[in-house]
Protein backbone atom coordinates (compact mmCIF):
# COMPACT_ATOMS: atom_id res chain seq x y z
CA UNK A 1 0.00 0.00 0.00
CA UNK A 2 1.34 3.55 -0.90
CA UNK A 3 1.63 5.93 1.80
CA UNK A 4 -0.82 8.25 0.07
CA UNK A 5 -3.34 5.15 0.48
CA UNK A 6 -2.34 4.35 3.61
CA UNK A 7 -3.19 8.31 4.85
CA UNK A 8 -6.32 8.43 3.38
CA UNK A 9 -7.72 5.13 4.85
CA UNK A 10 -6.36 6.39 8.31
CA UNK A 11 -8.22 9.26 8.00
CA UNK A 12 -11.35 7.59 6.77
CA UNK A 13 -10.60 5.10 9.67
CA UNK A 14 -10.04 7.98 12.74
CA UNK A 15 -13.33 9.87 11.02
CA UNK A 16 -15.55 6.68 11.70
CA UNK A 17 -13.98 6.13 15.04
CA UNK A 18 -14.72 9.62 16.01
CA UNK A 19 -18.24 9.39 14.46
CA UNK A 20 -17.15 13.21 12.61
CA UNK A 21 -16.68 13.59 8.78
CA UNK A 22 -13.73 12.53 6.96
CA UNK A 23 -12.88 15.99 5.62
CA UNK A 24 -12.52 17.37 9.07
CA UNK A 25 -9.49 14.95 9.15
CA UNK A 26 -6.73 15.33 7.85
CA UNK A 27 -3.16 13.22 7.97
CA UNK A 28 0.12 14.59 7.46
CA UNK A 29 3.86 13.82 7.07
CA UNK A 30 3.27 10.05 7.10
CA UNK A 31 6.63 8.17 7.10
CA UNK A 32 7.68 4.60 8.07
CA UNK A 33 10.47 4.97 11.22
CA UNK A 34 12.97 2.80 10.96
CA UNK A 35 11.79 -0.67 13.21
CA UNK A 36 12.41 -4.04 14.04
CA UNK A 37 11.68 -7.27 12.12
CA UNK A 38 8.43 -8.28 13.48
CA UNK A 39 6.58 -4.89 13.42
CA UNK A 40 5.99 -1.73 11.56
CA UNK A 41 5.99 1.90 13.05
CA UNK A 42 4.78 4.73 11.16
CA UNK A 43 4.84 8.46 12.40
CA UNK A 44 2.33 10.29 11.34
CA UNK A 45 0.62 14.03 12.13
CA UNK A 46 -3.40 14.18 12.57
CA UNK A 47 -5.53 17.24 12.84
CA UNK A 48 -8.87 17.05 13.88
CA UNK A 49 -11.67 19.58 13.33
CA UNK A 50 -14.07 19.94 15.80
CA UNK A 51 -16.33 22.49 17.20
CA UNK A 52 -14.75 25.34 15.34
CA UNK A 53 -11.53 24.17 16.59
CA UNK A 54 -8.37 22.55 15.35
CA UNK A 55 -6.89 19.55 17.53
CA UNK A 56 -2.99 18.44 16.19
CA UNK A 57 -2.46 14.79 17.43
CA UNK A 58 1.88 14.39 16.62
CA UNK A 59 1.00 10.27 16.61
CA UNK A 60 2.36 6.76 15.90
CA UNK A 61 0.92 3.79 14.00
CA UNK A 62 1.98 0.70 15.14
CA UNK A 63 1.12 -2.07 12.35
CA UNK A 64 1.88 -5.74 11.67
CA UNK A 65 3.24 -6.15 8.81
CA UNK A 66 2.30 -8.73 5.68
CA UNK A 67 3.52 -12.21 6.75
CA UNK A 68 4.26 -11.69 10.14
CA UNK A 69 5.41 -14.05 12.43
CA UNK A 70 2.77 -16.02 14.12
CA UNK A 71 3.88 -15.61 17.94
CA UNK A 72 0.72 -14.22 19.60
CA UNK A 73 0.36 -10.84 19.86
CA UNK A 74 -3.20 -9.77 19.10
CA UNK A 75 -2.82 -5.75 18.56
CA UNK A 76 -6.48 -5.34 20.00
CA UNK A 77 -5.23 -6.64 23.53
CA UNK A 78 -1.97 -4.52 23.11
CA UNK A 79 -4.18 -1.32 22.85
CA UNK A 80 -6.44 -2.45 25.89
CA UNK A 81 -3.74 -2.92 27.86
CA UNK A 82 -2.07 0.36 27.40
CA UNK A 83 -5.36 1.91 28.14
CA UNK A 84 -4.56 -0.12 31.41
CA UNK A 85 -0.89 1.30 31.77
CA UNK A 86 -1.84 4.60 31.17
CA UNK A 87 -4.55 4.84 33.41
CA UNK A 88 -2.71 3.37 36.44
CA UNK A 89 0.25 5.71 36.25
CA UNK A 90 2.63 3.90 34.06
CA UNK A 91 5.07 5.80 31.34
CA UNK A 92 3.32 4.97 28.60
CA UNK A 93 2.02 6.83 25.37
CA UNK A 94 -1.58 8.04 25.46
CA UNK A 95 -3.42 4.90 22.89
CA UNK A 96 -6.34 6.54 20.51
CA UNK A 97 -7.49 3.99 18.50
CA UNK A 98 -7.15 0.94 16.91
CA UNK A 99 -8.29 -2.20 14.80
CA UNK A 100 -7.60 -5.83 14.19
CA UNK A 101 -10.19 -5.31 10.86
CA UNK A 102 -7.37 -5.97 8.13
CA UNK A 103 -9.52 -4.34 5.83
CA UNK A 104 -8.69 -0.83 6.95
CA UNK A 105 -4.54 -1.01 6.67
CA UNK A 106 -4.49 -5.06 5.64
CA UNK A 107 -3.43 -5.82 9.10
CA UNK A 108 -3.88 -4.84 12.44
CA UNK A 109 -2.77 -1.58 13.86
CA UNK A 110 -3.36 1.18 16.29
CA UNK A 111 -2.50 4.79 16.67
CA UNK A 112 -0.92 6.50 20.21
CA UNK A 113 0.50 9.73 21.07
CA UNK A 114 3.97 10.20 19.22
CA UNK A 115 6.55 11.06 22.45
CA UNK A 116 9.41 13.02 21.71
CA UNK A 117 12.53 11.06 22.80
CA UNK A 118 15.49 8.86 22.26
CA UNK A 119 15.28 5.13 22.20
CA UNK A 120 18.74 3.90 20.99
CA UNK A 121 20.37 1.86 24.14
CA UNK A 122 23.73 3.10 21.94
CA UNK A 123 23.13 6.51 23.18
CA UNK A 124 21.80 5.91 27.23
CA UNK A 125 24.92 3.47 27.43
CA UNK A 126 27.49 5.58 25.74
CA UNK A 127 26.28 9.42 25.50
CA UNK A 128 27.70 12.18 28.17
CA UNK A 129 24.14 14.23 27.25
CA UNK A 130 22.20 11.14 29.01
CA UNK A 131 24.54 10.55 31.86
CA UNK A 132 21.81 11.59 34.46
CA UNK A 133 19.40 9.35 32.23
CA UNK A 134 21.75 6.28 32.36
CA UNK A 135 22.03 6.63 36.19
CA UNK A 136 18.80 6.88 37.33
CA UNK A 137 17.67 4.74 34.65
CA UNK A 138 17.75 1.28 37.13
CA UNK A 139 15.74 2.39 40.12
CA UNK A 140 13.67 3.92 37.39
CA UNK A 141 12.87 0.48 35.80
CA UNK A 142 12.26 -1.64 39.10
CA UNK A 143 9.83 1.22 40.40
CA UNK A 144 7.80 1.28 37.12
CA UNK A 145 7.86 -2.60 36.94
CA UNK A 146 6.21 -2.38 40.37
CA UNK A 147 3.74 -0.02 38.75
CA UNK A 148 2.72 -2.77 35.61
CA UNK A 149 2.84 -5.93 38.50
CA UNK A 150 0.17 -3.91 40.72
CA UNK A 151 -2.01 -2.98 38.11
CA UNK A 152 -5.47 -4.55 38.99
CA UNK A 153 -6.51 -7.46 36.92
CA UNK A 154 -10.33 -7.34 37.31
CA UNK A 155 -10.72 -4.00 35.32
CA UNK A 156 -12.27 -4.74 31.83
CA UNK A 157 -9.37 -3.37 30.07
CA UNK A 158 -7.48 -6.71 31.23
CA UNK A 159 -10.33 -9.08 32.49
CA UNK A 160 -10.11 -10.50 28.52
CA UNK A 161 -6.54 -11.39 29.04
CA UNK A 162 -5.91 -15.53 29.58
CA UNK A 163 -4.94 -17.14 32.79
CA UNK A 164 -2.31 -18.75 33.08
CA UNK A 165 -2.71 -22.40 33.28
CA UNK A 166 -4.05 -23.60 37.51
CA UNK A 167 -1.95 -27.05 36.91
CA UNK A 168 1.46 -25.51 37.05
CA UNK A 169 3.80 -22.67 37.55
CA UNK A 170 3.69 -19.74 34.96
CA UNK A 171 7.27 -20.71 34.80
CA UNK A 172 6.94 -24.36 34.20
CA UNK A 173 4.63 -23.18 31.52
CA UNK A 174 6.74 -21.11 29.99
CA UNK A 175 9.27 -23.00 29.26
CA UNK A 176 7.13 -25.90 28.39
CA UNK A 177 5.47 -23.45 25.76
CA UNK A 178 9.11 -22.21 24.30
CA UNK A 179 10.33 -26.08 24.32
CA UNK A 180 7.18 -26.54 22.15
CA UNK A 181 8.15 -23.99 19.71
CA UNK A 182 11.58 -24.41 19.38
CA UNK A 183 10.57 -28.83 18.54
CA UNK A 184 8.52 -27.26 16.01
CA UNK A 185 10.54 -25.08 14.02
CA UNK A 186 14.00 -25.19 14.84
CA UNK A 187 15.43 -26.73 11.25
CA UNK A 188 18.25 -28.14 13.41
CA UNK A 189 19.46 -30.15 16.48
CA UNK A 190 20.76 -28.06 19.23
CA UNK A 191 21.68 -29.68 22.18
CA UNK A 192 22.22 -27.04 24.21
CA UNK A 193 18.55 -26.07 23.86
CA UNK A 194 17.22 -29.51 25.51
CA UNK A 195 20.01 -28.70 28.25
CA UNK A 196 19.11 -25.85 29.15
CA UNK A 197 14.99 -26.66 28.75
CA UNK A 198 15.65 -29.82 31.65
CA UNK A 199 17.70 -27.05 33.77
CA UNK A 200 15.05 -24.47 33.50
CA UNK A 201 12.54 -27.48 34.58
CA UNK A 202 14.14 -28.56 37.81
CA UNK A 203 14.54 -24.83 38.54
CA UNK A 204 11.33 -23.49 37.58
CA UNK A 205 9.85 -21.08 40.76
CA UNK A 206 6.49 -20.85 42.20
CA UNK A 207 5.60 -17.04 41.11
CA UNK A 208 4.95 -14.63 43.98
CA UNK A 209 1.26 -13.82 42.88
CA UNK A 210 0.26 -13.68 38.97
CA UNK A 211 0.37 -9.84 37.35
CA UNK A 212 0.28 -7.78 34.12
CA UNK A 213 3.75 -8.74 32.84
CA UNK A 214 4.75 -6.56 30.20
CA UNK A 215 6.68 -9.44 28.66
CA UNK A 216 9.16 -7.13 26.82
CA UNK A 217 10.54 -5.34 29.60
CA UNK A 218 14.47 -4.16 28.46
CA UNK A 219 15.83 -0.96 28.05
CA UNK A 220 15.46 -0.91 24.16
CA UNK A 221 12.16 -0.38 24.65
CA UNK A 222 12.52 2.53 26.97
CA UNK A 223 11.82 6.22 25.48
CA UNK A 224 14.25 8.32 27.61
CA UNK A 225 15.73 11.79 27.69
CA UNK A 226 18.04 14.09 29.39
CA UNK A 227 16.13 13.74 32.66
CA UNK A 228 15.51 10.00 32.45
CA UNK A 229 12.29 7.75 31.34
CA UNK A 230 9.58 9.21 29.40
CA UNK A 231 7.67 6.35 28.22
CA UNK A 232 7.70 1.91 28.37
CA UNK A 233 6.95 1.02 24.27
CA UNK A 234 6.43 -2.27 22.82
CA UNK A 235 3.28 -3.58 24.81
CA UNK A 236 2.97 -6.73 22.33
CA UNK A 237 4.15 -9.37 24.11
CA UNK A 238 2.04 -8.65 27.45
CA UNK A 239 0.22 -11.46 29.31
CA UNK A 240 -0.44 -12.65 33.01
CA UNK A 241 2.00 -14.30 34.57
CA UNK A 242 5.00 -14.11 37.19
CA UNK A 243 5.92 -10.96 37.50
CA UNK A 244 9.74 -11.69 38.07
CA UNK A 245 9.74 -12.71 34.46
CA UNK A 246 10.32 -9.05 33.75
CA UNK A 247 13.35 -8.68 35.82
CA UNK A 248 15.13 -11.22 34.61
CA UNK A 249 14.16 -10.43 30.88
CA UNK A 250 15.86 -6.83 31.80
CA UNK A 251 18.90 -8.89 33.30
CA UNK A 252 19.16 -10.89 30.04
CA UNK A 253 22.81 -10.67 28.89
CA UNK A 254 21.56 -9.76 25.12
CA UNK A 255 20.72 -6.46 26.52
CA UNK A 256 23.74 -5.60 28.41
CA UNK A 257 25.74 -4.56 25.08
CA UNK A 258 28.97 -5.83 26.36
CA UNK A 259 28.89 -4.05 29.41
CA UNK A 260 29.26 -5.39 32.70
CA UNK A 261 26.40 -4.06 34.28
CA UNK A 262 24.04 -6.75 34.36
CA UNK A 263 20.83 -4.45 34.02
CA UNK A 264 20.70 -3.38 30.51
CA UNK A 265 24.56 -2.51 30.61
CA UNK A 266 23.18 0.75 33.04
CA UNK A 267 22.83 -0.78 36.83
CA UNK A 268 23.07 -3.79 39.08
CA UNK A 269 20.76 -6.38 39.97
CA UNK A 270 20.90 -4.88 43.38
CA UNK A 271 19.86 -1.03 42.73
CA UNK A 272 16.88 -2.76 40.28
CA UNK A 273 15.79 -5.44 42.79
CA UNK A 274 15.86 -2.76 46.23
CA UNK A 275 14.05 -0.08 44.03
CA UNK A 276 11.10 -2.70 42.97
CA UNK A 277 10.90 -3.95 46.21
CA UNK A 278 10.75 -0.55 47.57
CA UNK A 279 7.52 -0.09 45.61
CA UNK A 280 5.97 -3.11 45.29
CA UNK A 281 6.68 -4.43 48.54
CA UNK A 282 7.15 -8.12 47.04
CA UNK A 283 10.88 -9.32 47.70
CA UNK A 284 12.52 -11.00 44.75
CA UNK A 285 13.58 -14.24 45.27
CA UNK A 286 17.22 -13.96 43.66
CA UNK A 287 16.91 -17.64 42.87
CA UNK A 288 13.77 -16.84 40.73
CA UNK A 289 15.43 -14.00 39.08
CA UNK A 290 18.28 -16.33 38.03
CA UNK A 291 15.88 -18.57 36.40
CA UNK A 292 14.16 -15.90 34.59
CA UNK A 293 17.51 -14.32 33.40
CA UNK A 294 18.52 -17.74 32.23
CA UNK A 295 15.17 -18.29 30.69
CA UNK A 296 15.75 -14.82 29.16
CA UNK A 297 18.57 -16.17 26.90
CA UNK A 298 16.19 -19.51 26.40
CA UNK A 299 13.32 -17.36 24.97
CA UNK A 300 15.81 -15.26 23.03
CA UNK A 301 17.55 -18.86 21.33
CA UNK A 302 13.51 -19.25 20.18
CA UNK A 303 13.19 -15.79 18.56
CA UNK A 304 15.95 -16.06 16.82
CA UNK A 305 14.98 -19.60 15.47
CA UNK A 306 11.20 -17.95 14.87
CA UNK A 307 12.55 -15.15 12.60
CA UNK A 308 15.11 -17.31 10.56
CA UNK A 309 12.30 -19.34 9.86
CA UNK A 310 10.08 -16.49 8.35
CA UNK A 311 13.28 -16.03 6.03
CA UNK A 312 13.68 -19.90 5.19
CA UNK A 313 10.31 -20.58 4.71
CA UNK A 314 10.43 -16.95 2.03
CA UNK A 315 7.69 -15.40 3.81
CA UNK A 316 9.64 -12.44 4.58
CA UNK A 317 13.13 -12.44 2.82
CA UNK A 318 15.41 -9.87 4.41
CA UNK A 319 18.70 -9.88 4.74
CA UNK A 320 18.01 -8.83 8.70
CA UNK A 321 15.62 -11.72 8.88
CA UNK A 322 18.35 -14.06 7.37
CA UNK A 323 21.10 -12.90 9.85
CA UNK A 324 19.22 -13.61 12.49
CA UNK A 325 19.49 -17.13 12.36
CA UNK A 326 23.24 -16.90 12.96
CA UNK A 327 22.62 -15.25 16.21
CA UNK A 328 21.08 -18.09 17.92
CA UNK A 329 24.47 -19.27 19.12
CA UNK A 330 24.71 -15.70 21.11
CA UNK A 331 21.73 -17.80 23.53
CA UNK A 332 23.41 -20.92 23.31
CA UNK A 333 26.79 -19.33 24.59
CA UNK A 334 24.97 -17.65 27.93
CA UNK A 335 22.91 -20.44 28.51
CA UNK A 336 26.08 -22.40 28.71
CA UNK A 337 27.44 -20.40 31.22
CA UNK A 338 24.32 -21.36 33.53
CA UNK A 339 24.60 -24.77 32.33
CA UNK A 340 28.79 -24.62 33.73
CA UNK A 341 27.30 -22.86 36.86
CA UNK A 342 29.19 -19.44 36.09
CA UNK A 343 26.17 -17.16 35.52
CA UNK B 1 39.76 -23.76 -11.38
CA UNK B 2 38.47 -20.25 -11.38
CA UNK B 3 40.30 -16.93 -12.06
CA UNK B 4 41.38 -14.68 -9.53
CA UNK B 5 40.12 -12.47 -7.44
CA UNK B 6 39.26 -15.40 -5.21
CA UNK B 7 36.09 -16.02 -3.45
CA UNK B 8 37.69 -14.24 -0.55
CA UNK B 9 38.53 -11.06 -2.51
CA UNK B 10 35.15 -10.62 -3.91
CA UNK B 11 33.67 -11.13 -0.77
CA UNK B 12 35.60 -8.55 0.44
CA UNK B 13 34.87 -6.25 -2.40
CA UNK B 14 31.26 -6.41 -1.93
CA UNK B 15 31.72 -6.14 1.65
CA UNK B 16 33.86 -2.53 0.89
CA UNK B 17 30.89 -1.30 -1.61
CA UNK B 18 28.43 -1.90 0.99
CA UNK B 19 30.00 -0.33 4.00
CA UNK B 20 31.68 2.32 1.85
CA UNK B 21 29.02 3.15 -0.41
CA UNK B 22 25.71 1.57 -0.19
CA UNK B 23 25.94 2.22 3.94
CA UNK B 24 26.19 6.02 3.38
CA UNK B 25 24.10 6.81 0.58
CA UNK B 26 21.19 5.12 1.95
CA UNK B 27 18.57 6.04 5.16
CA UNK B 28 16.51 4.55 7.17
CA UNK B 29 15.64 0.81 7.48
CA UNK B 30 17.52 0.36 3.82
CA UNK B 31 20.71 2.01 5.28
CA UNK B 32 20.27 -0.50 8.16
CA UNK B 33 19.97 -3.75 6.16
CA UNK B 34 22.94 -2.50 3.73
CA UNK B 35 24.76 -2.58 7.43
CA UNK B 36 23.66 -6.04 8.33
CA UNK B 37 24.27 -6.84 4.78
CA UNK B 38 27.83 -6.05 5.30
CA UNK B 39 27.96 -7.81 8.43
CA UNK B 40 26.72 -10.78 6.51
CA UNK B 41 28.83 -11.13 4.17
CA UNK B 42 31.62 -10.81 6.83
CA UNK B 43 30.31 -13.99 8.32
CA UNK B 44 30.20 -16.07 4.79
CA UNK B 45 34.04 -14.99 4.68
CA UNK B 46 34.54 -16.17 8.40
CA UNK B 47 33.32 -19.57 7.64
CA UNK B 48 34.86 -19.72 4.63
CA UNK B 49 37.73 -19.73 6.30
CA UNK B 50 37.17 -21.95 9.23
CA UNK B 51 34.58 -24.23 8.37
CA UNK B 52 36.79 -27.68 7.30
CA UNK B 53 38.29 -26.86 11.13
CA UNK B 54 35.20 -26.33 12.80
CA UNK B 55 33.31 -29.80 11.20
CA UNK B 56 36.34 -31.74 12.18
CA UNK B 57 36.33 -30.33 15.73
CA UNK B 58 33.06 -31.04 16.45
CA UNK B 59 32.56 -34.28 14.74
CA UNK B 60 35.92 -35.48 16.72
CA UNK B 61 34.20 -34.50 20.04
CA UNK B 62 30.81 -36.09 19.03
CA UNK B 63 32.23 -39.63 18.12
CA UNK B 64 34.03 -39.15 21.47
CA UNK B 65 30.95 -38.47 23.20
CA UNK B 66 28.77 -41.22 21.57
CA UNK B 67 31.73 -43.56 20.24
CA UNK B 68 30.81 -45.20 17.00
CA UNK B 69 35.05 -45.26 16.08
CA UNK B 70 33.90 -47.11 13.28
CA UNK B 71 32.36 -44.74 11.24
CA UNK B 72 34.95 -43.32 8.90
CA UNK B 73 34.60 -39.33 9.23
CA UNK B 74 33.00 -38.72 5.95
CA UNK B 75 35.83 -36.60 4.03
CA UNK B 76 33.14 -34.65 1.36
CA UNK B 77 31.97 -31.28 3.50
CA UNK B 78 28.43 -31.89 1.92
CA UNK B 79 28.40 -35.64 3.81
CA UNK B 80 30.38 -34.28 6.89
CA UNK B 81 27.48 -31.57 7.61
CA UNK B 82 24.73 -33.86 7.16
CA UNK B 83 26.65 -36.88 9.53
CA UNK B 84 27.31 -34.24 12.33
CA UNK B 85 23.37 -32.60 11.88
CA UNK B 86 22.71 -37.07 12.68
CA UNK B 87 24.83 -37.45 15.23
CA UNK B 88 23.51 -34.72 17.37
CA UNK B 89 20.15 -35.65 17.04
CA UNK B 90 21.78 -39.16 18.54
CA UNK B 91 23.15 -36.20 21.52
CA UNK B 92 20.04 -34.90 21.79
CA UNK B 93 18.24 -38.35 22.54
CA UNK B 94 20.53 -38.77 25.08
CA UNK B 95 19.81 -35.57 26.84
CA UNK B 96 16.29 -35.79 26.60
CA UNK B 97 16.36 -39.87 27.91
CA UNK B 98 18.86 -37.70 31.34
CA UNK B 99 22.14 -39.36 30.35
CA UNK B 100 23.40 -36.04 30.75
CA UNK B 101 21.53 -34.89 33.90
CA UNK B 102 24.52 -35.48 36.22
CA UNK B 103 27.98 -37.71 36.45
CA UNK B 104 31.31 -37.26 33.80
CA UNK B 105 29.13 -37.87 30.58
CA UNK B 106 27.62 -34.27 31.39
CA UNK B 107 30.84 -33.04 32.61
CA UNK B 108 32.21 -33.75 28.75
CA UNK B 109 29.23 -32.70 26.93
CA UNK B 110 29.48 -29.55 28.56
CA UNK B 111 33.14 -29.08 27.44
CA UNK B 112 32.37 -30.32 24.08
CA UNK B 113 29.30 -28.40 24.14
CA UNK B 114 31.14 -25.02 24.68
CA UNK B 115 33.86 -25.66 22.09
CA UNK B 116 31.21 -26.30 19.22
CA UNK B 117 29.19 -22.48 20.50
CA UNK B 118 32.73 -20.84 20.83
CA UNK B 119 33.67 -21.76 17.20
CA UNK B 120 30.34 -20.97 16.25
CA UNK B 121 30.50 -17.44 18.03
CA UNK B 122 33.90 -17.62 15.98
CA UNK B 123 32.24 -17.15 12.84
CA UNK B 124 29.02 -14.70 13.86
CA UNK B 125 30.74 -12.54 15.90
CA UNK B 126 28.08 -10.45 17.52
CA UNK B 127 28.20 -7.17 17.02
CA UNK B 128 29.11 -5.56 20.49
CA UNK B 129 27.49 -2.08 19.84
CA UNK B 130 24.12 -1.63 20.87
CA UNK B 131 21.62 -1.67 18.02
Amino acid sequence: MKPDEMAQRLVAFVAGEEGIATHAVRATGLRRLAGGASREIWSVDLAIERDGGVESLPLVVRKDPAGRVGDGGDRSVELSVLRAAYAGGVPVPRPRWGTGDISVLGAPFFLMDRIDGEALPRRLLRDDAYAAARAGMTPALGAIAARIHALDLSQPDLAALPRPPADRSPARAEVERVAASIQQLSVEPHPVLDLAERWLLERAPEPPRIALVHGDYRVGNVLFDASGVRAILDWELVHLGDPIEDLGWLCTRAWRFGSPLPVGGVGTREQLLDAYQAASGTVVDRDALRFWEAFGSYKLALVFIMQSRVFLDGRVRSVELASLGRRTVEAEDELLRFLRGEA
Amino acid sequence: MNDRPSVTELLAAVERFLEETAVPALEGPAKYHARVAANVVRIVARELATEDAHLAREWDGLTALLGGETAAKPSERTLLREAIVARNDELVRRIRTGDSDAGPWRAALLDHLSRVIADKLDVSQPPREPT
